[in-house]
């Protein structure tokens, strides 16, 4: 039975994200490493905030020097499209209490698109607890050896380490520029605008934070008579 | 200590928003103008982070570093390309530490 269940597509799909996704916490624990972290910390943040984009944010400020709350927001607004996420996934998977507790834990970018796109609650669950599973051990794992290894390194810029945090961003920002419109790149264009013409003025991490007001930009015409093409919009969201 | 005690805090913010959204009453959070809204913070933040952390410089001040440039560009290339996600972090890493090496 096992067996079967191995070669569903569900389970391919989730194994082959879970695993690549998951190797993705190298970057993460020399990230962290570089930033000034201990390897236990980073590992912790793998395991329980467990969402990259802004443990990546919060590595990112405290390796700039800025100030923790300055990082920590950051990080919160960056968590906040996974509250969209968990309002989708609560209907598809159909948990009560304890278990939607713990599955709470997992509601990340991943999951969430491997889990949406099964075409029933049995596969969908399937895929939710695979992709989850596979993809928090091997993000886990890679963190602790990312971080070690990143320990060793005396010199991170001859290493080039000061490239990974921009590329990191990047290919987190890459796939929502591809499937998004002209204003989804001009939000992007404004975001960079507001924080590098800030960065001077302000301590390090506020530019950041306030970037997140070109996000203001998505609401511009969309009230009115507009609304039901909205409407019918936000229903790819979050995919 | 400060540091444990904000990467406690912003780990059990983050397990909030995540609960949040499967435990709250719906019509609080499914407003069209919501999730376009929520969709659209990442995008200025990622963006912000990039520009950000490419033109870090001496304290706050930006800076041009044209090995680090030539490591994003490699990124934004290897992207381009469909590369994997940690295929585009290395190829970053190692395009900067060879431009470095040969003292570009």
């Amino acid at each position: 039975m096992f067996l079967s269940r191995l070669r569903s597509p569900a389970v391919r799909d989730s194994l082959g994200i879970g695993i690549a996704v998951g190797a993705a916490g190298l970057a993460f624990g020399t990230a962290a490493v570089a930033a000034g972290l201990s390897p236990a910390q980073s590992v912790f943040l793998s395991a329980f905030m467990f969402t990259g984009a802004s443990q990546f944010a919060l590595v990112g400020v405290i390796a700039g020097g800025g100030s923790l709350v300055a990082g920590a927001l950051g990080a919160l607004l960056l968590g906040a499209r996974n509250t969209l996420y968990g309002l989708r996934l609560t209907d598809v998977l159909g948990w009560r209490g304890f278990r939607r507790a713990a599955a709470a834990h997992g509601v990340i970018d991943e999951t969430t698109a491997v889990t949406l796109a099964q075409p029933d609650r049995r596969s969908a669950r399937t895929a939710f607890l695979t992709t989850y599973v596979v993809l928090g051990v091997f993000w886990v794992l890679f963190t602790l050896v990312g971080a070690l290894a990143t320990e060793r390194v005396s010199d991170i810029d001859a290493f080039g380490l000061d490239a990974v945090g921009p590329a990191i961003f990047l290919g987190l920002l890459w796939p929502r520029l591809r499937d998004g419109d002209g204003r989804t790149r001009l939000i992007a264009l404004v975001g960079a605008g507001v924080a590098l013409a800030t960065t001077p003025l302000l301590p390090p991490g506020v530019p950041v934070l306030l970037a997140a007001s070109a996000a203001a930009i998505a609401l511009i015409g969309t009230g009115g008579r507009t609304r039901p093409s909205s409407e019918s919009r936000s229903e790819e969201v979050g995919a | 200590m400060s540091l444990w005690i904000a990467l406690i805090a912003t780990a059990a913010g983050c397990y909030l928003l995540k609960y949040a959204g499967m435990a709250a009453p719906r019509r609080l959070l499914d407003h069209p103008w919501v999730q376009r809204f929520a969709v659209a913070v990442p995008v200025a933040l990622l963006a912000a982070l990039i520009a950000v952390e490419a033109l870090r410089g001496e304290g706050q001040a930006l800076a041009w570093d044209t090995a680090r440039m030539a490591g994003v560009g490699a990124a934004v290339l290897a992207l381009a390309l469909r590369a994997p996600f940690l295929v585009v972090v290395v190829v970053a890493a190692a395009t900067t530490a060879a431009m470095r090496a040969f003292g570009l």
